[in-house]
């Protein structure tokens, strides 16, 4: 095992920072340090926070990291950040907003820019939450901008995904049906003490007795019930998602917001999708995984075999066409694995 | 930009700090700025940091350089307490230490003394410190 890998384990903060750089950089030999520090994980909770610009995430993130630490607890933040797309320079300014835990280092707030690359990022967040919970964070908060696929894969790598709605967001309700409200385990209408915010929260309620109704659980029965017990007479299959209101910047609704969190989870620990939703997780990254190798020992390949353009040559010539190239190119590879195991 | 163009390129990260009373950023902002279409990544502090806020920011978010903004005068007392708070965290060596803003020549001395590695006074032009971090930039 790497030195790295003992101090972090060891608690060190710079070790840690080190290794998320690492996973950021793709540098030589993260691989392993991943591979290390994964049977060291499993003990936190990730909570995914994600919703529109300024909808107020910061403000939330850091009032409840401040309340986790309250409570005992040590808090992991990564927050994500889109990079500019012309020079893949970024300005990370959600650290601003952390004021409430200025200076305590059992906040580790780290930032991470999109760099650009789509598919990677979130296999770099996955692998920077592994090092928060190898070092043994108590809770992992990933905050991301919901704009899009990518912050959606992003933030489905947590147990409990919140979504926060800022008031006054009717037409953005309607854009955003099909995509990132559908994942939301917690809705926060943040901001509520802002005109419009009733509206939300009704069209929100609306919206999710519309998708009861048609998913066909509980006949579109048990929404908002923001610190209730919920579930009464269910058989505890479904989670109905709860809407929180808060007003991040004075503190309030930060309790009832980690409530919903808490029942959540426990809802997760007793109907046993805890373990469900690890198993497809885990699933998901291995095939991420073997889709990215596999595309690198092609592109080797293909660079041995004298790049592509030649190969776009024939096609564009009509000698050849895409799939007989690729056919060709994978020729050798099946041949491997039906040595290994014919067919 | 390609993704094997990436990984040979590794991003510099730097923090922009502001520390201290002094409320003029509008400096802070620009270099930000500008530091981010030279392609870096930048963490940006907010006003009125202390010196505990910054140590923790640098190590936290492993940046390359610490690039620390003050106008006030205060840097003799503000300045040894960031170096010491990342000595403490072993988040010293590897890292790039500026400073920007004010700062007499005989107290220049002093601070370079004390570790940091170079100091941009005012008329010093964007160009010069992007190259001055391209090529101090500690290998990691």
């Amino acid at each position: 095992m790497s030195a790295l890998v003992d101090e972090l384990l060891a608690g060190k903060h710079s070790a840690l920072a080190r290794v998320i750089t690492k996973i950021e950089n793709r540098s030589p030999g993260y691989r392993e340090i991943i591979s290390d520090l994964h049977r060291h994980t499993g003990h936190a909770d990730v909570v995914g926070v994600t919703g529109s610009p300024g909808a107020g995430k910061s403000t939330l993130v850091d009032k409840v990291a401040a309340e986790y630490r309250d409570r005992g607890l040590t808090v992991g933040v990564i927050a994500i950040d889109p990079s500019s797309p012309f020079s893949g320079g970024a300005v990370l300014g959600d650290r601003i907003r952390m004021a409430s835990n200025a200076g305590d280092m059992d906040v580790f707030f780290r930032s991470m820019s999109a760099r650009g690359s789509l598919g990677g990022l979130s296999t770099a967040t996955t692998d920077a939450v592994t090092a928060l919970d190898a070092f043994g964070k108590d809770v992992i908060i990933v905050e991301t901008v919901g704009a899009g696929q990518n912050e959606v894969d992003i933030v489905r790598t947590a147990d409990t995904v919140a979504v926060l709605v800022p008031p006054g967001s009717g037409d953005d309700v309607q854009m955003l049906k099909a995509g990132i409200l559908e994942i939301a385990d917690v809705f926060v209408v943040n901001k509520a003490d802002l005109d419009g915010a009733d509206r939300t929260v009704q069209q929100l309620r609306e919206m999710l007795q519309g998708r009861g109704g048609t998913a066909g659980h509980h006949g579109g029965m048990g929404l908002e019930r923001p610190g209730g017990d919920g579930d009464a007479g269910d058989d505890g299959d479904a989670w109905d998602p709860v809407i929180v209101e808060t007003v991040a910047n004075r503190g309030e609704g930060v309790d009832a917001f980690i409530e919903a969190l808490a029942e959540h989870s426990d809802y997760l620990d007793r109907t046993g999708q805890r373990e469900a939703q690890e198993r497809e997780r885990f699933a998901a990254e291995i095939r991420t995984l073997l889709r990215e190798d596999a595309n690198r020992l092609l592109s080797r390949e293909l660079v041995q075999r004298g790049g592509i353009e030649q190969y776009v040559d024939a096609v564009v010539a009509r000698e050849t066409d895409p799939y007989t190239v690729v056919d060709d190119v994978l020729a050798p590879l099946r041949d491997c694995l039906d040595a290994d195991h014919p067919r | 930009m390609s993704v094997e163009q990436e990984q040979a390129e590794r991003t510099i990260r730097c923090l922009v700090a502001k520390v201290g009373l002094d409320g003029h950023d509008r400096g802070a902002h620009v270099i930000a700025r500008a530091l981010r279409d030279a392609g870096f990544e930048v963490i940006y502090s907010g006003l009125h940091r202390s010196p505990d806020e910054v140590v923790q920011a640098a190590v936290q978010e492993d940046v390359d350089v610490v690039g620390i903004s003050i106008l006030s005068g205060a840097h003799n007392t503000l300045v040894p307490k960031i170096l010491d708070g990342l000595r403490e965290y072993d988040a010293f060596d590897d890292r790039l230490v500026l400073v920007g803003g004010i700062v007499p020549d005989d107290d220049k001395a002093e601070l370079r003394e004390q570790g940091v590695d170079e100091i941009f006074g005012p008329g010093a032009s964007m160009e010069e410190m992007i190259t001055y971090i391209r090529e101090h930039a500690p290998e990691r």
